[in-house]
């Protein structure tokens, strides 16, 4: 089903929920099975809707993390503290219970294997989740599709996907961390918010045409995506999807 | 830079629903300052409707309001709109 | 509505008297910030603000010139289109009467006119009457311009589009030319006692 289109009207269904999982202390993946599903591509994302008993709609739009030929749908979401529907999802949400989904939605942040690399991936704290559905489509493709990620978070134990991104490191898919707040004893990595300096050693360089996909926070997007103009790489072959500050 | 802003592809499911196709790839021309840029790299400011924004110039391209009974779309800012079609 | 999701309730209040809240709307303790586009930052030696239109002669006041006008402090509830309705909003602001004192004018409508583009209209005799400010500080603290900041409209009985932030200009009109969203879906009045929240409605 990688890479077919959705046919027909898109609309909202619902969805069973199979799993919820810890990712770090804050994050959980939690896993649907929806009926009928068409099957998405590797960057898409669905819209979610609560409804409480009165009628009180709430929306927000996750990123699926699961590679498009997984079993399930699974979401990565963050819970952020004030938020309004992300506490829902990662503390209430449980196993048999439906939720309303609508997708899958979104095909200029895509990536395919036919598109080859090199691909420089980008990520903002939970801005990883679209990435690692690209780098598990690659890896379930076979591709090897040059692969970079450089991923931003706070601290070594808020590091989403760390071990599985351990796992599938190899001599063509090259994983970066920068850790801007907290790092661990010994660490000798990346220890601030990424810059044009460190975007300079980590990227390849312009003349190698990679196609960059920048997730995270606005001004994080913002900023990573301004400073790769700045280094030379072609404004065209660079896709950013801003999550909101309250994007969960 | 307002932080909160987001971009086309928060609007990419209500879009998909009303127009029977992924929006985010179309390609607008702003009309104010020419350049093209995809629906997902569009600036999106969310309030009492959805707005759009040129990322170069900030011209105002799209304005949406979705209510239960039906979605108002405005998008007299966007000279040319390049819809590609999808692979069946 | 068939669908019911186990265990939501999302972040209103619900210990709110009902009374004071619109149909359709929920009480927030927060504060969103919504906006059609980027947040001007006028400063205030550039700002100004103008009566301008079907009027005797255009008034226009500099920054200083507004702060020396008398101002009052006004509590009210606030409800906005997109459902959520703040309730006791404290702000302090120059009534519309006390700005429009000694306009002579046959007009009956009127159009705001804002920093960035944004525009609102409304008859005249909403503005009128104890009913409109254009308000400078929000909870005892300048105004921020997130929420609008040097100065905004506020007109607490109609939806809170109907409240323009970063307002510059009052312009008095013969002739009703609906604004930025009433001209796209959004009502023409929007009471939301009468829940008119779109065209039609």
């Amino acid at each position: 089903m990688a890479g077919a289109a959705v046919l027909g009207r898109l609309t909202w269904r619902v969805a069973d929920v199979v799993d919820v999982a810890a990712e770090t202390a804050r994050t959980k993946t939690i896993a649907f099975d929806v009926p009928e599903w068409p099957g998405h591509r590797a960057g898409q994302h669905v819209d979610v809707r609560l409804t409480a008993e009165d009628g009180y709609q709430a929306e927000r739009s996750y990123s699926i993390a699961s590679a498009p030929d997984g079993a399930r749908l699974e979401l990565t979401v963050e819970r952020l503290d004030d938020g309004e529907v992300s506490p829902y999802l990662t503390d209430e949400l449980r196993p048999g219970d439906r939720i309303e989904l609508r997708g899958p939605v979104g095909g200029y942040f895509v990536w395919e294997p036919a598109e080859g690399g090199p691909v420089l991936l980008v990520a903002g704290g939970s801005g990883v989740v679209p990435l690692m559905a690209m780098i598990r489509r690659r890896a379930a493709a076979g591709s090897d599709a040059e692969m970079r990620l450089l991923f931003s978070s706070r601290a070594w134990d808020d590091v989403i996907y760390r071990d599985e991104l351990e796992r599938r490191a190899g001599d063509r898919l090259l994983v970066v961390h920068t850790l801007t707040r907290v790092q661990p004893d010994g660490w000798t990595g990346y220890a601030r918010r990424i810059d044009e300096a460190m975007l300079r050693e980590v990227a390849p360089g312009p003349n190698e045409r990679p196609l960059v996909f920048v997730c995270g926070p606005t001004p994080f997007v913002e900023s990573v995506a301004n400073a790769l103009v700045r280094l030379g790489h072609e404004p065209r072959r660079i896709k950013t999807e801003r999550f909101g500050p309250t994007g969960g | 830079m307002d932080a909160s802003r987001l971009d086309g592809n928060s609007v990419a499911g209500l879009l998909h629903e009303i127009f029977g196709t992924d929006m985010t790839p179309a390609l607008g021309t702003c009309g104010n300052c020419g350049v093209d840029e995809p629906l997902g790299a569009m600036h999106a400011y969310r309030s009492a409707g959805v707005v759009l924004r040129c990322p170069h110039c900030n011209h105002m391209l799209v304005k949406i309001v979705d209510s239960e009974t039906a979605t108002w779309i405005s998008s007299t800012g966007v000279r040319t709109l390049r819809i590609p079609k999808q692979e069946a | 509505m068939s669908f019911v999701s186990r265990g939501f309730h999302g972040r209103r209040r619900s210990d709110a008297d009902r009374g004071r809240v619109p149909p359709g709307q929920y009480v927030t303790p927060d504060f969103p910030v919504l906006s059609a586009g980027p947040t001007p930052r006028t400063p205030f030696d550039q700002w100004d603000f103008s009566v301008t239109g079907e009027v005797d002669e255009p008034r226009r006041w500099s920054w200083d010139e507004f702060r020396s006008l008398p101002s009052e402090e006004v509590t009210h509830d606030i409800h906005c289109v997109t459902k959520w309705s703040k309730l006791d909003t404290v702000w302090r602001g120059v009534s519309v009467d006390t700005l429009l004192d000694g306009v002579d004018t046959s007009a009956e409508h009127t159009v705001q006119l804002a920093d960035g583009g944004y525009t609102t209209n409304l008859p005249l005799e909403d503005l009128t009457g104890g009913r409109a400010w254009i308000v400078f500080e929000y909870d005892g603290e300048p105004l921020d311009p997130q929420h609008g900041g040097p100065a905004r409209m506020l007109v607490p009985h109609l939806y809170f589009w109907k409240s323009a932030k970063w307002v510059r200009e009052l312009r008095l009109q013969a002739i009703d030319e609906p604004g930025f969203w009433e001209t796209n879906g959004y009502n023409n009045y929007g009471d939301p006692w009468r829940e008119q929240r779109y065209w039609g409605d």
